[in-house]
């Protein structure tokens, strides 16, 4: 493989109209791959700064909301010269179909990746459909 | 942009939020950037340096350092995760392929005793100063 990464910016995530913020940091939108397989639906997010202990993950209805908080780590009797990216916290919100299963979502965090397993309901597993033809 | 975004909140549009938000629209999108990966924060002690990256979602074992003189290098890739036939990416906003990044420091490195920690996809390394460069103090005798 000889793709070379040219740029990654960190994305401030937007606010909706007339909601502020409580915690004096920037909030930035993670980048995420969405893989959809047989069985599940994997979404995959960068957030470097966060461990399994400070990412919250919520669902309300059907709506997925991800929180990384990132706590800024200052390596001591340093001062900052110069500076390419600034630390804030994580948010992505997303919108479920019905077809997933929630009491089986699985979440684990390594080396400051998000992996989220969505397994789809039963019911809503892709059935094949044989298409006959008419003799 | 669609007015009718507006009206599904049921408000009226406010002049000032909407002037304020397009500032901080144009300010996110007139962000320096120099375009290399992976981005980093120079931190300056009196005796040493440390440099600071984000490269989440990578083994340490894939992050190659390397340390000439004043100059420091980073390199490393991340392949994407391998796809079976019925599988199928919705998104794919993560960066994959392979970086190298060098940078300059003001002064030469002891390079024997360079540390690197990689934590939560953030990785940092400790460059101490070069024995000979570090700045002696000087004791002012009264007579």
């Amino acid at each position: 493989m000889t793709d070379t990464v040219k740029e990654v910016q960190k994305k401030e995530a937007e606010l909706q109209t007339g909601v502020e913020r409580t915690r004096a940091t920037r909030v930035y939108t993670p980048s995420v791959d969405i893989l959809e397989r047989k069985e599940d639906i994997v979404v995959t997010a960068d957030m470097p700064g966060v461990d399994e202990k400070s990412v919250d993950i919520t669902l309300e209805k059907n709506v997925l909301t991800i929180y990384g908080k990132v706590e800024p780590s200052i390596p001591e009797n340093h001062r900052l010269v110069a500076a390419e990216y600034s630390v804030g916290d994580y948010q992505r919100v997303f919108t479920l179909s019905d077809e997933i299963d929630r009491e089986g979502i699985q979440a684990s965090v390594k080396n400051g990746e998000l992996r989220l397993v969505l397994p789809k309901a039963e019911k809503m597993k892709t059935k094949k459909i044989e298409v006959k033809s008419e003799a | 942009m669609l007015w009718t975004d507006f009206e599904r909140f049921g408000r009226q549009i406010d002049p000032w939020r909407e002037l304020d938000r397009m500032s901080r629209a144009f300010a996110r999108s007139a962000a320096p950037s120099d375009g290399e990966f992976p981005a980093v924060n120079l931190w300056v002690a009196a005796d040493r340096a440390t440099a600071t990256m984000e490269i989440a979602g990578i083994a340490p074992e894939e992050i190659d350092i390397s340390v000439a003189g004043k100059t420091l290098t980073v390199r490393g890739s991340r392949r994407p995760e391998e796809t079976k036939e019925d599988e199928q990416y919705h998104r794919r906003e993560r960066w994959y392929g392979q970086f190298s990044r060098s940078l300059e420091l003001p002064f030469n490195v002891e390079t024997d005793k360079v540390n690197a920690r990689y934590s939560k996809g953030v990785l940092s390394v400790d460059l101490p100063r070069a024995e000979a460069e570090k700045p002696k103090k000087i004791e002012i005798r009264s007579e």
